[in-house]
């Protein structure tokens, strides 16, 4: 029996435990290597939320609330892919944001920007069968945060993905291309030079709705699974 | 392989609306089988500072050792109702609680099972990836024959096994860093 069901990322795609830069990760990154374990049924089987019932509108976040929000209008859409570039059907997206002018709908941020009352900030998709989800929200601002001085977060989509098993969850966050703000972001930039582009949403003019809203194309790729059958 | 693999990011503090209202903190409704046991894990920094602005989620087999997932094909019951999913946020004191049912054993590769265990993601502000762990029950007599346990140096073991709290629940304090640091898995 195969031990390796969903292959290891590559060195070089997710940031260091421990990176300089960003201020919280001494205090809580762990110190010791993390033990590699076979997969077992307890890696390649997961939450798939497939009872999760989703509401008509819960994708669309400029229509939770009695109006509509401020700010630009965009969609964001994309694939989520595995490594093979094959669909991940009916995967759970779940994205939070701040607002446009950058501040979040939680009690924690006390940024001096103003709450909208026409935004919560989050969502939630379901991908059809080929991997395809699609979102309507605003665009949201920069804030500035006090990880050092003059540190400002570039605007970013927190996305959360469970894919097929425990061992694909994925946490990350998705940026606007060519944010003025990318270099000087230590949490961008904890990501290995070579992928960190791949968080970075690709403008789309084809799915632009004309006289409505501009669109950016972020796909999602998770682990791929070997090729080699289970038994 | 085509595709580069979509790199981690840290949840941040502001997880709040999907993150949060899409919560599982009771993962057993009544009719499922088995025996109900009370989780409550806390969330530790390198100083042993409880972590506020974390989150739990576990992920378990149900009380016949079968996970309600396709990949996992064996003739075994799934409960109606049971999904094994749990999500909760951690208060101020760093502690998350669940009630669920306690796992069956599931197999290893190549023979022998696993003793029960419930496998625990971490996300915080700070862990720019998801951290993963598992949780035993102290004391259970297949604890001592699980391969997880036995790959993992003895004086560590203990950071995995849940303890009666008193109150009947299973405790389980997750460091992240500092000489009681948890052993965490690459899965």
């Amino acid at each position: 029996m195969v031990k390796e069901i969903y292959r290891r990322a590559a060195a070089g795609t997710h940031p260091a435990n421990l990176s300089e830069g960003y201020k919280s990760t001494p205090g809580r990154a762990p110190r010791r290597p993390a033990v590699v374990l076979p997969h077992t049924l307890s890696e390649i089987t997961g939450p798939l939320l497939a009872s999760e019932r989703l509401d008509a509108l819960e994708n669309d976040l400029t229509r939770q609330r009695m109006g509509p929000p401020l700010g630009e209008r965009i969609i964001v859409h994309g694939r989520v892919l595995d490594e093979d570039g094959k669909p991940v059907p009916r995967a759970l997206v779940e994205i939070w944001q701040c607002n446009a002018a950058g501040r979040y709908h939680h009690p924690g941020d006390q940024h001096d920007a103003p709450l909208d009352p026409n935004f919560y900030g989050g969502g939630r998709a379901r991908a059809d069968e080929e991997g395809r989800y699609h979102f309507i929200t605003i665009k949201p601002g920069a804030y500035p945060w006090k990880n050092h001085y003059n540190a400002w977060r570039p605007a970013h989509i927190h996305f959360s993905l469970f894919g097929p098993a425990f061992a694909t969850r994925l946490i990350t966050q998705m940026y606007f291309p060519n944010d003025p703000l990318l270099p000087f972001d230590p949490i961008y930039n904890s990501v290995p030079e070579g992928a960190r582009h791949r968080l970075q949403a690709a403008f789309d003019l084809d799915s632009t709705r004309p006289e409505w809203a501009l669109a950016y194309r972020f796909d999602i790729v998770l682990r791929g699974r070997n090729a080699t059958p289970m038994e | 392989m085509t595709k580069g693999l979509t790199p981690s990011q840290t949840v941040g503090p502001f997880y709040f609306g999907t993150l949060v209202t899409a919560y599982r903190q009771d993962l057993a409704p009544p009719n499922v089988a088995g025996e109900r046991v009370e989780i409550v894990l806390s969330l530790h920094d390198a100083e042993g500072v409880a972590v506020p602005d974390g989150v739990f989620e576990i992920w378990q087999a149900n009380s016949h050792g079968r996970y309600n997932h396709p990949d996992d094909r064996r003739n075994l019951p799934l409960d109606a109702g049971f999904e094994g999913f749990g999500r909760v946020s951690t208060w101020r004191d760093g502690s998350s609680r669940f009630s669920t049912v306690k796992p069956g054993r599931v197999p290893w590769p190549g023979g022998g099972m696993q003793a029960p265990h419930v496998n625990v993601s971490i996300f915080a502000r700070g862990l720019l990836n998801r951290l993963a762990t598992r949780l035993y029950f102290d004391g259970d007599p297949a604890n001592a024959e699980d391969p997880v346990l036995q790959m993992i140096e003895p004086a560590r073991r203990a950071t995995l096994l849940a303890k009666r709290d008193g109150k009947g629940a299973w405790f389980l304090p997750i460091h992240l860093g500092g000489p009681n640091e948890t052993v965490f898995f690459d899965c």
